[in-house]
């Protein structure tokens, strides 16, 4: 068989700092052939990157490659010397890392980026490569493939920085190709454009890849094999139909089970009764500076209940939040706190005010001070709203752990010697210490995987059936959302485009926007992606890109229903359709989206 | 770019402007006047009076400021009122004092920062990077004049090295010149060394470890031209403003060494007009502090601003 890549039982080890060798790959063997892709899939933590860096004779600051062999194009590359090594990469081997954002160099423009390599390993002189660069940028469908590349990378969008890294990538055609999810940081709607583009890309030029990832839906639009991992060891390897269908391991079953079906096929909750809100936002107005980003919002969360807040990134999410809890003061509208008036400001705010309305954040590494015991991280709040000291507050302190699913003994450790997951507990338990009427939960499980994303929002389940707090729930996770949540506001450039109850938001009929949010949700079914890449809405939508402030509806340059001369100039307000849904769109009801799902 | 460096400008002139009125204020409430000064506790009221005339004392505050403000506008810094003497004359020839041991504290620190920031940045949680971190943690957490009485009096008083007194005379030769600028040089630069350092080791760190770096490494680049062509472009931004903000701050750093050598510079000039209550004086050295301070600030976000594509290149 022609495999571009074997590799025979490696081992790679990491140290801690200050700490000694502990092995992180526990002798994995793999390969793959020429034009395959190769999924590596399993928890974060599982060794999925180190070995993707170690297939190309790399190992990140502070592991070393222990053992084994790595064969590429029959050189095993770890006898090579490390001159020789450095040739391979950029030139046989690339890689594709998981922000575009972050892994383009910000002071050097993009075209200079792109044929860095192939310049460096003498693979033609700058003007041929980068006209062969132009052509990758066409072929990938990029806006102003000959000028693009004079840009710098904070002068292009995400999505397309990604493609552009995809292209960085290919410029030295390389026979094996490295993807460490290289659309995780993207939203739905962008993934697709950027998932077909890797995947036309692998298939014209026949190049093998390694796609890692922990979105199961991604892996089966993309993989032919899945390798699944689980603590740096191999826990099932197959095809991907197998894997996905048949899986044979009970983890790969454990995997499975916590895919979350599409969001318009969730069971959805039945809205209790109404209950007085708990936070009531009229017609906010806020931005930062000259900035306007929310414009004219309104969302009410009733007591004891989950509010889910959805939209693609820049659309205002974090701002509403930021807004209810004071920290981007509002320019016009009210905010309301278990019926009362709140201050703008949090700083103007009374501690009882305070005390009602917490918020944890997506970061869950940088919300936690690295150099405070999570005893003390617990028990400041505790101390400040509840005056708790001395014994009463350690008492409390451990039974917040215990309301979060951890150990007393965690009280005594740093957040450094806890895991992800551990960490955004504590931030749930620190907000909870507060004994909050309601929670803003901002992308709380975006950075986490999925297994233990699952178990947070269990953990929510339980603290709000318990405990009565509501939650008011932001996330780009559509299928999360749609599963967890009594209502859902749909944003859209600083707007409310969609809201009523989950039930009604993702049943026929839809706004346009969240019609397109929801076809772009990849699906388990392999040959998913080709299917929705193909549609008038995907096209449409990938054409333009968000505008904040615009003066009709903002979806406008994205929606293949606008009606020309209305739309474009006249923003629809929210009407009420039935059973309280709210739709902004000027199609009348019957016209509205409601088939192809 | 061009609006941001103008409304800066115009926010230091505003500042200095305000700095001149407290401190016009300020003389003026201080109990005493340049006349009562000059004339020390032998005077009789007729001499006061005359000589308050004679000066221009007794026209009100309002108008005498205006007036100062007025020369100043026009570059002239008016007159000393207790030596008469042109102010321009007496700042010219003690300026040079104050910049000499600025200059040599800014040619020793900033090399040497830059240099040992890099060094710990390379050798990050190494032997040379912890020894590096303790000892300017220390510096840091002491104030200079408290540096500078120690070395003083180690190397001055008990080594009998060096010279205790920064007076050189125009005599000397260059051994004697080192023997007495030694000190206070040293004090200055220990004063901005540490800090320097410290900025230079976290900047360069946050640029090493960041995935771009890793990507070049990818592309199979050698560590040279890492470093030159990707860390660097990178680095100069918060380098240069580190280095802007340090000597800026030497300013302060600058007044308080002079003191405590006694150094013939400005400082000593600006201490002289506040006893004789000298307002043109006080005004003139007080004004030359600020602006500088303004300037050396404006430089770092300049700098800052130029070495930035983001906001060189706007989207
Ligand atoms: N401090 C700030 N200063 C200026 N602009 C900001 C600031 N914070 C956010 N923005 C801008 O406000 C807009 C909305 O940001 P927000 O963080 O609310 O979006 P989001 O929907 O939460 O996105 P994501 O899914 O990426 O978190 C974006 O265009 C963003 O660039
Ligand atoms: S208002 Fe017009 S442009 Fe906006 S979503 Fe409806 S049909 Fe599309
Ligand atoms: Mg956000």
């Amino acid at each position: 068989m022609s495999d571009i890549l074997t590799i025979k039982n490696l081992r790679v080890e990491g140290r801690p700092p200050g700490g000694t060798y502990v092995p992180i790959v526990k002798g994995v063997s793999l390969n793959v052939a020429k034009g395959e892709v190769l999924a590596l899939i399993g928890e974060s933590g599982s060794g999925k990157s180190t070995i993707s860096l170690a297939s190309m004779g790399f190992a990140r600051p502070g592991c070393r490659i222990s053992g084994g062999e790595i064969w590429l194009n029959g050189r095993d590359i770890m006898k090579l010397s490390p001159h020789d090594r450095h040739a391979l990469r950029g030139n046989e081997v690339s890689y594709v890392a998981q922000s575009a954002a972050a892994s383009f160099n910000p002071a050097l423009r993009i075209g200079k980026q792109v044929i860095e390599a192939p310049l460096w390993h003498g693979a033609g002189d700058a003007a041929t490569l980068t006209a062969t660069a132009v052509d990758l940028y066409r072929k990938l469908d990029l806006p102003n493939p000959d000028t693009v590349g004079n840009k710098f990378p904070h002068q292009v969008s995400g999505g397309q920085l990604q493609r552009l890294m995809a292209a960085m990538a290919m410029s030295c055609g390389p026979d094996l190709l490295i993807l460490d999810e290289p659309t995780t940081a993207l939203d739905v709607t962008t993934q697709i454009e950027v998932l077909k583009a890797f995947k036309d890309i692998i298939r014209d030029q026949g190049t093998a890849a390694i796609y890692v990832t922990h979105d199961l839906a991604v892996v089966a639009q993309v993989a032919d094999r899945i390798l699944v991992l689980k603590n740096g060891e191999m826990v099932e390897e197959g095809p991907t139909a197998q894997i996905l269908h048949d899986p044979q391991h009970e983890y790969t079953r454990t995997l499975m089970a916590a895919v979350r079906p599409a969001p318009h096929l969730v069971d959805h909750v039945d809205a209790s009764a109404a209950q007085a809100p708990v936070i009531s936002a009229r017609n906010i107005t806020a931005g930062y500076g000259a900035l306007t980003i929310l414009s004219d919002v309104s969302v009410d969360v009733p007591a004891a209940s989950v509010v889910g807040v959805i939209g693609e990134s820049g659309c205002g999410k974090s701002t509403l939040a930021r807004v209810v809890a004071g920290l981007t003061p509002l320019r016009e509208g009210e905010i309301k706190l278990d019926g009362k008036v709140a201050a703008p400001s949090v700083k103007d705010r009374p501690r009882d005010t305070l005390k009602d309305c917490q918020i944890v954040f997506q970061m869950a590494d940088t919300a936690l001070n690295p150099r405070q015991r999570i005893g003390d991280i617990l028990g400041r709040p505790l101390e400040f709203y509840q005056g708790l000291k001395g014994r009463a507050r350690l008492d409390k302190v451990g039974e917040l752990l215990e309301l979060v699913d951890l150990p007393r003994s965690f009280a005594s450790r740093f957040p450094g010697e806890l895991s992800g997951g551990q960490k955004q507990r504590i931030n749930l338990a620190r907000a909870l210490a507060a004994d909050p009427k309601v929670i803003l939960c901002d992308e709380v499980t975006s950075a986490l995987d999925t297994v233990v994303a699952a178990g947070v929002i269990d953990l929510l389940k339980t603290l709000k059936d318990k405990l009565g707090v509501a939650y008011m729930f932001i996330s780009h996770d559509l299928s999360t959302v749609a599963s967890f949540a009594d209502e859902v506001v749909v944003l859209y450039a600083g707007r409310v485009v969609e809201k009523g109850p989950s039930k009604a938001v993702f049943s026929p009929p839809f706004h346009p926007y969240t019609k397109l949010l929801l076809s772009s949700v990849p699906e388990m079914r392999q040959g998913w992606l080709e299917g929705v890449a193909d549609t008038g809405e995907a096209k449409a939508a990938s054409a333009g890109s968000v505008v904040i402030g615009a003066k009709g509806c903002p979806f406008s340059n994205r929606c293949t229903h606008v009606i020309s001369g209305t739309c474009d100039t006249v923003a629809p307000p929210l009407r009420v359709l039935s059973d309280g849904l709210e739709i902004a769109c000027h199609l009348p009801t019957g016209e509205l989206p409601d088939r192809g799902l | 770019m061009h609006r941001i460096i103008l409304t800066r400008l115009a926010q230091g002139v505003l500042t200095l402007l305000l700095a001149s009125i407290i401190i016009f204020g300020a003389t003026e409430i201080l109990p005493g006047d340049v006349a009562e000064a000059i004339l020390g506790q032998s005077r009789t009221e007729e001499a006061l009076a005359t000589l308050r005339e004679e000066m221009g004392l007794n026209r009100p505050a309002i108008v005498r400021y205006f007036d100062w403000l007025g020369g100043m506008v026009q570059g002239d810094l008016g007159t000393s009122l207790a030596t008469k003497r042109p102010v321009a004359d007496m700042i010219e020839s003690r300026m040079w004092n104050t910049l000499r041991l600025a200059l040599l504290a800014a040619a020793i620190s900033v090399p040497l920062s830059l240099a040992l920031g890099l060094w710990s940045a390379m050798r990050a949680g190494g032997r040379v990077d912890k020894t590096l971190a303790m000892t300017t943690l220390a510096l840091i957490a002491v104030p200079e004049f408290f540096i500078g009485l120690i070395l003083m009096k180690v190397f001055a008083v008990e080594l009998k090295w060096l010279s205790a007194s920064a007076n050189t005379r125009p005599y000397f030769d260059f051994w004697q010149n080192a023997r007495a600028l030694a000190l206070p040089v040293a004090t200055l630069s220990f004063a901005v060394l540490a800090h320097m350092m410290r900025m230079t080791r976290s900047s360069v760190i946050n640029i090493f470890t960041s995935p771009y770096m890793e990507m070049a490494a990818l592309k199979g680049l050698p560590k040279r031209r890492l470093v030159v062509l990707h860390a660097l472009p990178n680095a100069l931004s918060p380098i240069l403003t580190v280095i802007a903000l340090n000597l800026s701050y030497m300013v302060s750093g600058v007044i308080i060494v002079e003191t405590v050598f006694g150094v013939p510079g400005l400082t000593r000039l600006l201490v002289d007009g506040v006893t004789l209550r000298d307002i043109p004086l006080i005004q003139a050295c007080a004004m030359i502090f600020g602006a500088v301070y303004i300037l050396l600030n404006l430089l770092a976000d300049v700098l800052s601003i130029m070495a930035n594509p983001r906001l060189r290149y706007p989207k």
